[in-house]
């Protein structure tokens, strides 16, 4: 990619959301918000042990309640057609299998789907489900990491996969940490977590015949939820229809198709009517996956002057019985910093448990808590300052794979980050800087994440009266996806974003990649560039082939379009319009579909988000209270498309970061395998009080070499980092390094 | 949740009524907390029976006593210029409750009345002797970070429970000596506070000494001799809408540095609110310095037991206790 070839940002730099409006006044329609007359409402039921099978199950006074349409369990499902015939006596699936809902009566993880209750009204769905009798026999279950550790292997998958990335690593010389001049070694936890979007899952599924089949999923792809459920269902993949116009937070929890769907649309087929199923929010802990609770140890070795000889890093990640969930926790670290000799291990240990999932930043926002947690106890055994040891080690090109950057400002973001914090004025020592009684600390970290492009299309529409309908089934979970295709499309087609709409989260538009892995910009919003780029392209040979056409003579280069007219050149007093062309021609609306995706720079260049977050902290020296004073964020993503809304994907990344290093853990009652935090009381997130000022800044400059617009992802790196640099803060402000998140009272004291 | 019958008596004696003459009858106020345990089917009153229109809804200053009816939102009480005037205390308890939201909706009387936040009482799927006396108690050998660490069994029996009262209106109307107003098919009775909540005991499915078809109708908190030197301290997970990991409720009347009276209750340590009556006694008379707050703070901590994940109560609460009194004396 020569040049990035998207235009200036005018007339308006910061687009609203173009949704807002729907949003705040609570016009935009969520999946379980589709009307339907004969809608019938489903409750799940789920086991109440870890491990084991249903000896029994009475549903006769469930179905002899009042409204009750159906009972369905593994006794009598429907059945998903791509599940393989059931074995007598019924077999544990092999790893690899993904979850199969009311495939027979053996129990994988408490909290398990074992069958769904459909009535008239979802109270009566409520009641009747609770009159349910399952008799279990249990097994014994394995649910605690830490007993069960040593039980940790290479997982299958990359046993299978000799180029999997998460193959032992070595780099460089084996010898380098032994001989380190300074030795540094320490263990860190990041517990379960959850992502808890407010908006709980939540699915209708309505069977519009035998073989047509359309939901209103929660979820993060339709287009791969379209694929997984037509695979499930063996139906022509366009006979499935998914709909997720607007998601109410999702953070990953929306990647996959989770066993709820399936059972509302197994229900869907028995009842023969629209099914309703939302997850209350005890649910929410074992439906949807989770940040998998993982293990790292993280050893440096060092010169006396700061510079990383040598890296090991091990990460141990949970996951289910029946599943391999792999994330890139131990990644981060072969490209983050210049260190010639690097090894990581990578080990998952299966337990009875439901199978975990990617939430924001996986694998990097946990691989860097460990790594930048460790840079920062280096620092402090070298008295050196926690930036300065960063900037000494900062990797001008990638040490993985011995290829330049396609670009990295992260000089600039220390730079930029440390003045406006004013990091100058931190004292070195721990529990030296107070005020009013408090302990205050300083903390940073560094934050990358990988640059991700996946294949995708859009389609753009200029309509005779020459306003623009712009259209990819991708999603928007938040961030503004809408708002920022838009303003892309404005810019490229220089017509007002008033004049724009743009279709997302229909699986019946162009193929898109779902929302996840910050690809959505890169990705969709390179397909829209090609779209509209194509459509002036062909409205201006349309334009220049009307008789007599001021842009007949016109040079490419020079054309200048402003609100839809077409001016020859910038000194041009004279212009034609969109609608004048299209008028000419007779033609209703001119169209073009794009795709776009990587080509060979994939292999010339190393590509990467970067930043850093810089933390203020205040500790109650008499309780252990932690509170977050004052957070500068700071990224370098390439070219920042909409201001306002990147700006606030920003801040949404550093509260959740905030959460993970401070109070969110899913605990779990290990004798009975089971969660004990099963709502908003016992899991907690931020709150607005928790959330202080929160100041973010972009380099903003296009990355020339990823992609025609300039921009990579901003999604991930928001977060990723931030728990290190909340930690390291605690440890400036008490002198007590947590290596066990979240960074509770009891810590502390 | 279970289908119920939902009535709207017009008067109090007969809410009483229909309450004291049906086992299944329960009375519903603001319903923040009974809507989230019939949720959970954890309550499943046959019938509810809404009070939410009787005439209880009054502040008023009478001789000696500010009387508060038990329909009152927490809300009104926290904004009330001559509650705040009077007794600051309850409007620091108040506001360090839940959310706006909730304090909107929550009555005080309902507030006396909420259940434990323990995780086993609301998991059906988990023992609970609260839940179902005799099946155990699950937080006992369980997670117990939130528990208890005063008035809790030295040897556990079947009957065990280490819960906490969530309530800290009640940790504040403690210390300020309250009296609970009741009214039941026999009459009407005072309760003072520090009995109105109890200890297991082998019962832990009964919270309080409320007769069955007794409703709570105002309580009463005596003129406060310490308008000036109060503090409620909470220590919790997060800045707001969490229940205390502990909390103190610091009320001193001090004359030229001089400790004539004070009153101190302690919350999320004990089955209710936990008076600290020997370290009350210790200070009165004392010259105010954080040595003798210190001091009181040992005292009140005697007798305290910690569980597997709860032990750093001991270490947070003496801290609290100390600077509770620390900022209602102005102390520096």
């Amino acid at each position: 990619m020569a040049n990035a070839h998207l235009p200036p940002a005018e007339p308006e730099p910061s687009l609203n959301r173009v949704d807002g409006r729907l949003k705040v006044t609570g016009a935009a329609t969520y999946s379980a918000e589709y009307p339907f007359d004969n809608l019938a409402h489903a409750v799940l039921i789920t086991s109440t042990i870890a491990k084991g099978r249903i000896t029994n199950i009475n549903a006769k006074p469930a179905e002899a309640a009042p409204g009750v349409l159906a009972v369905i369990s593994h006794r009598n499902t429907p059945g998903v057609p791509a599940y393989p015939p059931l074995k007598q006596p019924a077999e544990r699936a092999p790893i690899g299998t993904a979850f199969r809902v009311f495939y027979d009566e053996l129990i994988y993880f408490s909290g398990q789907p074992v069958a769904v209750v459909v009535a008239q009204t979802l109270e009566q769905a409520q009641q009747a489900a609770s009159l349910v009798e399952i008799d279990y026999q249990t097994e014994t279950h394995q649910t605690d990491f830490v007993a069960n550790r040593s039980k940790a292997a290479i997982a299958m998958n990359v046993q299978r996969n000799k180029t999997s990335p998460f193959q032992d690593y070595d780099r460089g010389d084996p010898d380098a940490m032994p001989s380190a001049e300074v030795k540094l070694e320490a263990t860190y936890t990041i517990p379960t977590q959850h992502h808890q979007p407010l908006e709980p899952h939540a699915i209708i599924a309505v069977w519009e015949a035998d073989d047509k089949l359309t939901v209103y999923d929660k979820n993060q792809g339709v287009k791969s939820a379209q694929g997984n459920l037509a695979q499930a269902f063996k139906l022509p993949r366009d006979n499935v229809k998914v709909n997720a116009q607007f998601i109410g937070g999702a953070f990953g929890s929306g990647i996959r198709v989770w066993p709820h769907t399936v059972a509302a649309v197994l229900a869907a087929k028995q009842v023969k009517r629209p099914v309703k199923l939302v997850l209350g929010r005890e649910l929410m802990f074992t439906s949807v996956g989770y940040r998998p609770f993982t293990e790292q140890k993280l050893a440096i070795g060092a010169t006396k002057t700061g510079i990383l000889t040598a890296i090991m890093h091990e990460g141990i990640g949970q996951t289910s019985a029946y599943e391999e969930h792999l994330e890139r926790t131990i990644l981060a670290t072969r490209a983050m910093y210049a260190c010639l000799n690097v090894s990581t291990r990578y080990r998952l240990l299966n337990l009875d448990v439901n199978t975990p999932t990617w939430m924001r930043g996986p694998g990097d926002a946990t691989g860097m808590f460990a790594l930048e947690s460790a840079l920062d106890e280096l620092a402090f055994a070298l008295q050196l300052d926690p930036l300065e040891l960063r900037l000494r080690n900062h990797a001008d090109a990638d040490p993985e794979r011995n290829l330049p950057w396609s670009a990295k400002s992260l000089k600039e973001c220390y730079r930029m980050g440390s003045e406006q914090f004013g990091w100058k004025n931190r004292k070195p020592e721990p529990q030296s800087m107070q005020t009013d009684g408090m302990l205050v600390g300083y903390g940073m970290a560094s934050s990358l994440y990988g640059f991700h492009r996946h294949p995708s299309k859009a389609k753009a529409m200029m309509q005779a009266d020459g306003s623009v309908v712009v259209q990819s089934a991708t999603m928007d979970i938040g961030p503004g996806t809408g708002t920022a295709m838009t303003q892309i499309a404005a810019r490229m087609l220089g017509v007002s974003p008033k004049k724009i709409r743009f279709d997302l989260g229909d699986s019946s538009l162009p193929d898109a990649p779902g929302q996840n892995g910050s690809a959505t910009i890169p990705s969709v919003g390179s397909a829209v560039h090609d779209a509209c780029k194509a459509l002036k392209n062909k409205l201006l040979i349309l334009g220049a082939s009307m008789p007599g056409s001021i842009l007949s003579s016109a040079w490419p280069d020079e054309i200048e379009i402003k609100n839809g007219r077409i001016y020859p050149n910038a000194e041009s007093r004279s212009s034609v319009s969109y609608a004048d062309i299209l008028k000419y021609h007779k033609l209703p609306q001119v169209e073009m579909t794009e795709e776009s995706k990587s080509g060979p720079e994939r292999d010339q260049y190393s590509m990467y988000s970067f930043g850093c977050h810089f933390v203020e902290v205040h500790v109650s020296p008499v309780t252990g209270e932690v509170r977050v004073k004052r957070v500068v964020t700071c990224a370098d993503v390439g070219k920042i498309i909409n201001d306002k809304t990147a700006r606030s994907q920003s801040i949404g990344g550093v509260v959740g970061g905030i959460g993970m290093a401070l109070m969110e853990e899913s605990v779990m009652d290990h004798r009975y395998g089971r969660y004990v935090t099963s709502d908003f009381a016992s899991y907690h997130i931020p709150v607005h009080a928790d959330i202080p000022q929160i100041e973010v800044f972009f380099v903003d400059q296009p990355d020339v070499h990823v992609n025609p617009i300039g921009a990579k992802g901003l999604g991930e790196i928001a977060i990723v980092g931030v728990a290190a640099a909340v930690a390291n803060a605690v440890f400036h402000a008490t002198g007590k390094r947590v290596r066990e998140l979240p960074i509770t009272v009891d810590k502390l004291v | 949740m279970k289908p119920f019958e939902y009535v709207r008596p017009s008067t109090l004696q007969e809410a009483i009524e229909l309450v004291a003459t049906n086992p299944k009858a329960q009375f519903i106020a603001g319903g923040t907390n009974l809507i989230d345990l019939m949720k959970h089917n954890i309550a499943a009153p046959g019938k509810l029976v809404d009070i939410n229109h009787l005439p209880l809804k009054k502040i008023e200053k009478r001789d000696g006593f500010l009387r508060i009816g038990a329909l009152v939102l927490n809300s009104e009480v926290a904004s009330h210029k001559r509650v705040l005037a009077s007794h600051p205390l309850l409007v620091q308890a108040l506001n360090a409750g839940a959310s706006g939201q909730l304090r909107n909706m929550a009555t005080v009387g309902g507030n006396l009345l909420q259940r434990t936040r323990c995780p086993y009482f609301y998991d059906r799927a988990f023992p609970c002797n609260k839940r179902i006396p005799g099946s155990g108690c699950g937080a006992l050998g369980g997670i117990n970070r939130m528990h208890a660490i005063f008035g809790v069994p030295e040897k556990p029996d079947p009957r065990s429970c280490i819960a906490v009262h969530p309530s800290d209106l009640s940790v504040a109307l403690s210390a300020l000596e309250a009296t609970v107003w009741v009214q039941g098919p026999h009459g009407e009775r005072q309760i003072p506070m520090n009995d109105f909540h109890r200890l297991p005991n082998n019962r832990p499915e009964q919270d309080t000494t409320l007769a069955n078809g007794e409703l709570i109708t105002a309580v009463e908190i005596p003129d406060a001799v310490f308008p000036k030197h109060v503090h409620y301290l909470k220590v919790r997970d997060r800045a707001s809408y969490a229940f205390a990991l502990v909390s103190v409720a610091a009320a001193l009347d001090i004359d030229q540095n001089r400790i004539k009276t004070v009153r101190l209750a302690m919350g999320g340590v004990a089955h209710k609110p936990w008076r600290l009556f020997e370290a009350e006694k210790l200070l009165t008379g004392q010259t105010v310095s954080e040595t003798i707050f210190r001091q009181a703070a040992e005292v009140a901590m005697q007798g305290a037991r910690a569980f597997e994940h709860n032990a750093y109560k001991l270490k947070v609460a003496p801290n609290a206790i100390v600077q509770a009194l620390k900022l209602a004396a102005s102390l520096s």
